[in-house]
């Protein structure tokens, strides 16, 4: 697990203890080979795509789907990463880490974005990306590709890639890893 | 966690290196087509300057409202302190407005750490400058240029190690040399300070640095050279013989300047007097003159000081 979450999900400071397995490896990507070709079908190809991984879940998996659509059309997309601490509402509640970059490497105007992160759960991280794009440019079209939507939405945000729906509680934690994805809880 | 920044003493090499790694961040958002982020929003905070100033006051100026904070400024100049009014009483007022820090610039020692006793929980106090003795954003912000200068951005665990600073000019007076020394020497760079014996603080033995009278000779070894005002309102008549005699001996004059190592960089707080601490031709022709740089970092350095007491919730190291 990014070790943000593992820092933000109470208890803080818990140990993340797995319950099962949601996907392995070659599950994960299959999954992230699907969302590719999804991506590249809902824009008719990749010209004026940008990717945008969320720090620091979504930075390993906007790699995995860059290196598939170059796999896939021949194209390397630009790939940016973006720290939305900044942006959040809840901020004050959550430690910040300071080593967690925004790097946009083209200005966003026109561009359609695709963000990109490990999980979608309440849809805050979301609504906060959002505001931060902003400052970036004026995007033509924002979209969202995650690799589990665990359900528990408090805004109206949807994605439009997704790995796969995983129904969980609320007190439950979701692990992405280069290994696969893991569900689990939080011991102190 | 800590409330208020009073001097660097008390954040530790470790909660200097926080300070600084968060740094690297509000840098990149100064590069933004829009360098600004929501994350204060809501908060007030109030500027209260009872001395002079112009960068300091404006950099935290721009750092609160770069983060979207709301600003009061206080000037005592034109303030109810000319009708007779203590400061208690205006730290009072500007309290009951609803404020969440203050930052205190103030020609006296100890009125930060004064005022912090007055006011209530929820409200930081952050020093910019008491008399003689501290002004941590500014030795923040030279041990931030220095390192990017040499290093790049400072990372989770910058470092000055193996770094020469020379500090010339009027110590005795200078709190930015005070706080310049606790960055440097925390950091791991060696500092020696030039000046005359009488404008070096009689306790100087204990302090953590190398003393010289003779910049010729210090110059050659030094990485970062930096330069002082000297200070007239705080001068005390006979701690120097003359300012002609000063610059003689101490300023960074064109034949001096040549002394400097090719890779020797020059800071300087501000404000600059020229012909007096350094030859004018020499700032404006020196290809490594860091003071713009410092400005900028400047404003980086308070953006991160005032997120962490009062935006971020999170532990200092």
């Amino acid at each position: 697990m990014a070790d943000r979450e593992r820092r933000m999900t109470p208890p803080f400071g818990g140990v993340f203890v797995a319950t099962s397995t949601v996907l392995d490896q070659a599950q994960v990507h299959r999954a992230l080979t699907r969302i590719s070709h999804e991506i590249i079908e809902k824009n008719r190809g990749l010209d004026n795509i940008v990717l945008v991984a969320l720090q620091t879940g979504g930075a390993q998996v906007a790699e995995h789907i860059a290196q598939l659509l170059f796999e896939i059309e021949g194209v390397d997309v630009p790939t940016g990463t973006i720290d939305v601490a900044l942006y959040r509402d809840d901020i004050g509640l959550r430690p910040v880490m300071p080593e967690a970059e925004t790097t946009i490497p083209v200005d966003l105007t026109a561009k359609t974005v695709v963000l990109v992160d490990d999980v979608l759960f309440t849809g805050r991280t979301i609504r906060a990306a959002l505001d931060a794009l902003n400052d970036f440019g004026r995007p033509r079209a924002v979209q969202l590709a995650v690799v589990i939507d665990r359900g528990h939405r408090e805004l109206p945000i949807r994605p439009d890639f997704v790995g796969k729906n995983l129904p969980t509680r609320r007190e439950e934690v979701v692990d992405v890893n280069p290994e696969g994805v893991l569900l689990g809880v939080m011991r102190k | 966690m800590i409330r208020h920044l009073l001097e660097l003493e008390e954040l530790g090499v470790e909660g200097i290196q926080a300070i600084l790694q968060l740094t690297d961040r509000f840098v990149e958002v100064g590069e933004r087509a829009i360098p600004k982020v929501p994350a204060l929003r809501g908060k007030t905070v109030a500027n209260m300057f009872f001395e002079d100033s112009t960068r300091t006051r404006l950099s935290f100026d721009v750092a609160a409202k770069r983060l979207s904070a709301d600003v009061l400024t206080f000037s005592a100049s034109s303030s109810s302190l000319n009708k007779g009014e203590s400061i208690r009483d205006s730290v009072e007022t500007l309290e009951a407005m609803g404020i969440n820090a203050i930052v205190v610039r103030h020609g006296s020692s100890g009125v930060p750490q004064q005022i912090t006793r007055w006011v209530n929980e929820g409200i930081s106090v952050i020093n910019a400058g008491d008399g003689w003795h501290a002004h941590p954003t500014q030795g923040l912000l030279d041990a931030y240029t220095v390192c990017e200068h040499f290093r790049g951005p400072a990372g989770p665990a910058a470092s000055l190690q193996g770094l020469h600073v020379g500090l010339v000019g009027d110590i005795l007076h200078s709190r930015v040399a005070r706080s310049d020394i606790q960055a440097y020497t925390a950091l791991g760079a060696t500092v020696t300070l030039i000046a005359p014996a009488t404008l070096l603080p009689a306790d100087i033995s204990t302090w953590p640095v190398r003393v010289s009278q003779d910049l010729d000779q210090v110059l050659p070894t030094l990485d970062v050279l930096g330069l002082l005002r000297v200070q007239k309102e705080r001068m005390v008549e006979g701690s120097i013989g003359s300012i002609r005699e000063y610059i003689e001996e101490f300023s960074l004059t064109q034949r001096r300047v040549k002394l400097l190592s090719d890779t020797a960089v020059i800071t300087h707080p501000g404000p600059v007097v020229r012909g007096v601490e350094v030859t004018g031709s020499v700032l404006d022709e020196y290809p490594r003159v860091l003071k713009n740089r410092q400005v900028s970092n400047g404003v980086a350095v308070r953006m991160a000081v005032l997120f962490l007491l009062l935006g971020s919730g999170a532990e200092l190291a």
